[in-house]
């Protein structure tokens, strides 16, 4: 029963159409990179879908998961056991504690994918009425208010914002994977070698960004830094593209 | 004429020479490290483990006894928490366990420090710690990057005695530091500090607040904190912290020792004592008495200042930044009340308002 019902639950997806994007690293000359139209889910991946994925795999449930693919303390530990997920509250909040190899693994069994670093900076730099607003000081501010006030746990996808692509929740819920989330920072002559983690510290963050004033974005870049493929947070989701 | 100009010509050969020889034995002394400028810094042989005593503003944890070098474990949270700025203000606090400023580390000259550092799993970003106290890739800052849940720990020899500001340094920096995660750490030199009555901890820096939406918290105002226009100065962490029931509390002969420090992230502090003279200054922090009888000491942001002085009377004396409007309009205050037999040969009001007419 349950099985069926799920259909209604799986979100819709949302095109966004080709562009241009800046990265956050890179030099002011740089021309921006090209990006390709591509499909997005319109909501984080809820703990309801999560759900039925875990019941048609049952290597991904929390009992099975193996150690490589995610921390077995962090790997859904909201969840009250495998195969429940919370209330009907719950359900409709983006699931979190969940690592990159499961969150591959969802959306390649929707046969989908994560979205590139490029793909999701490009669709989240839109405000609710402008699609490129990454310069703009009033979205910036409300950027950073709305990740100080991040609540626990997450609410539910319902309540999040609707951008000028039609996307829901990409600044207010929880933070979100991307597939390339360890290629983030390019490696630049200013800043150490290999541009890692731990160059993210102090105003050498600073160098070799091309908008220093984007908070938001360096909050971001820091948390994918503290990442390994097998890492989970509670304040840690995804959504899927094609 | 001739032999006095033949003379001075003589006598200025001479001291060119003289020059010449000091400058080369000085160099001389300087290859056999006899008296070299920097030190070197040998590593005492290290004996036993201990855990650190870290204590909240205003208390210091006490004076280190020990005569040798020790492991000395100190471990610290980061926690995000909605906490009082002032009045009506609620804001959004990044803290080093769950302070703002974060605890006082104390620890001894030679020390091997063993660092650890968790991070709250209801933290929203990583957080990390630079101790300017380090000698090492970002103070610390370089191997403690750590996420939600997570901890990381580093070790580090407390090479250089002083009073140092240690901060998170996780990118935004300015962020982190805006939203309160700064504290300080004592390296105590080996011989010890003077033995004073009282000694206390304060802290300055500044708030940039922008009111969330709908009764939610303050949070950092990016503008205003690029334009460093902060909506408020404090002392300790909130307004009001060091005022009142909160005020710090001193006996009339005593001797106090104040630990200040600054945070910033932007201003830096005109800290004066109203009523008061600093006898000693331990100037930047540094591990030496490098002034005396001072009224106003300037303290960078990111930097210290140990100010000692002897409450000779009765009353309340005032902590400010003496950038006035600071202490005035947006809450740099601190009050030290000291109580006991008053001490009238120090100071008396002799006739004025609110005396009885004779």
């Amino acid at each position: 029963m349950q099985a069926i019902m799920i259909g209604f639950f799986v979100s819709s997806m949302v095109t966004v159409p080709a562009g241009t994007f800046r990265p956050l690293y890179g030099r002011a000359s740089d021309a921006p990179l090209p990006v390709a139209a591509f499909a997005l889910d319109r909501d984080p991946v809820t703990r309801r879908d999560f759900l039925a994925f875990v019941r048609a795999q049952p290597s991904w449930r929390r009992s099975a998961v193996k150690r490589v693919h995610a921390t077995p303390a962090g790997y859904l530990a909201d969840w009250r056991d495998d195969l429940e997920a919370g209330d009907a509250d719950d359900l409709r909040r983006p699931v979190t504690n969940v690592s990159w190899f499961a969150a591959r693994a969802y959306c390649t069994a929707q046969g989908k994918r994560l979205p590139t670093i490029l793909e999701w900076e490009y669709a989240a730099a839109a405000s609710a009425t402008r699609r490129d607003a990454s310069r703009e000081p009033a979205f910036i501010q409300s950027l950073v208010t709305r990740y100080a006030s991040r609540r626990h746990p997450v609410p539910p996808v319902a309540e999040g914002e609707t951008n000028a692509y039609g996307v829901r929740g990409m600044h207010g819920l929880a933070w979100e994977w991307v597939d390339d989330f360890n290629g983030v920072l390019v490696s630049d002559d200013s800043r150490a070698v290999g541009g890692r983690d731990h160059d993210l510290f102090c105003a050498s963050a600073a160098i070799g960004a091309v908008d220093p004033t984007n908070y938001p974005a360096f909050l971001r870049h820091a948390v994918r830094a503290g990442l390994t493929g097998r890492t989970t947070l509670e304040t840690l989701g995804f959504r899927c593209a094609r | 004429m001739m032999s006095q100009l033949s003379k001075a010509l003589l006598n200025a050969g001479a001291a060119i020479l003289l020059t010449a020889t000091a400058t080369a034995c000085r160099d001389a002394e300087a290859r056999n490290g006899v008296a070299s400028a920097v030190p070197t810094r040998a590593l005492p042989e290290l004996r036993g483990v201990e855990k650190a005593v870290l204590t909240a503003a205003p208390n210091v944890p006490p004076p280190i006894t020990r005569d040798y070098a020790t492991k000395v474990q100190v471990e610290l949270e980061t926690i995000e928490k909605t906490m009082r700025l002032a009045d009506g203000v609620e804001y959004t606090f990044w803290t080093f366990g769950g302070n703002v400023p974060g605890n006082f580390v104390r620890v001894r000259e030679g020390d091997l420090v063993e660092f650890t550092l968790k991070n709250h799993p209801h933290s929203t970003v990583p957080h990390n710690i630079d101790l300017h106290a380090v000698t090492g890739p970002g103070g610390g800052a370089a191997a403690t990057l750590t996420i939600p849940g997570g901890a990381s720990v580093f070790s580090f020899r407390a090479l250089n005695p002083g009073l140092y500001v240690y901060h998170c340094a996780v990118s935004p920096v300015p962020m982190h530091i805006a939203n309160g995660m700064y504290g300080l750490i004592l390296v105590e030199p080996k011989e010890g500090l003077p033995k004073v009555d009282r000694e206390f901890y304060v802290m300055q820096s500044e708030f940039y607040a922008k009111p969330g939406a709908d009764g939610q918290p303050h949070s950092l105002d990016m503008e205003r904190g690029a334009d460093e226009r902060p909506t408020h100065v404090v002392f300790n962490g909130a307004v009001g912290a060091l005022t009142g029931d909160n005020a710090l509390q001193a006996k009339v002969g005593e001797s106090v020792r104040l630990f200040v420090g600054n945070g910033g992230p932007n201003l830096v502090s005109s800290f004066h004592v109203i009523g008061e003279v600093f006898d000693n200054v331990y100037g930047e922090g540094g591990s030496t008495v490098s002034q005396r009888n001072v009224q106003t000491t300037l303290i960078p942001a990111g930097g210290s200042a140990i100010v000692e002085f002897r409450a000779e009377k009765a009353g309340t004396l005032v902590l400010v930044d003496h950038s006035i409007f600071r202490a005035f309009n947006k809450g740099a205050l601190g009050m030290l009340k000291v109580t006991g037999e008053d001490n009238l040969a120090v100071y008396q009001q002799l006739k004025g308002l609110g005396m009885a007419e004779h």
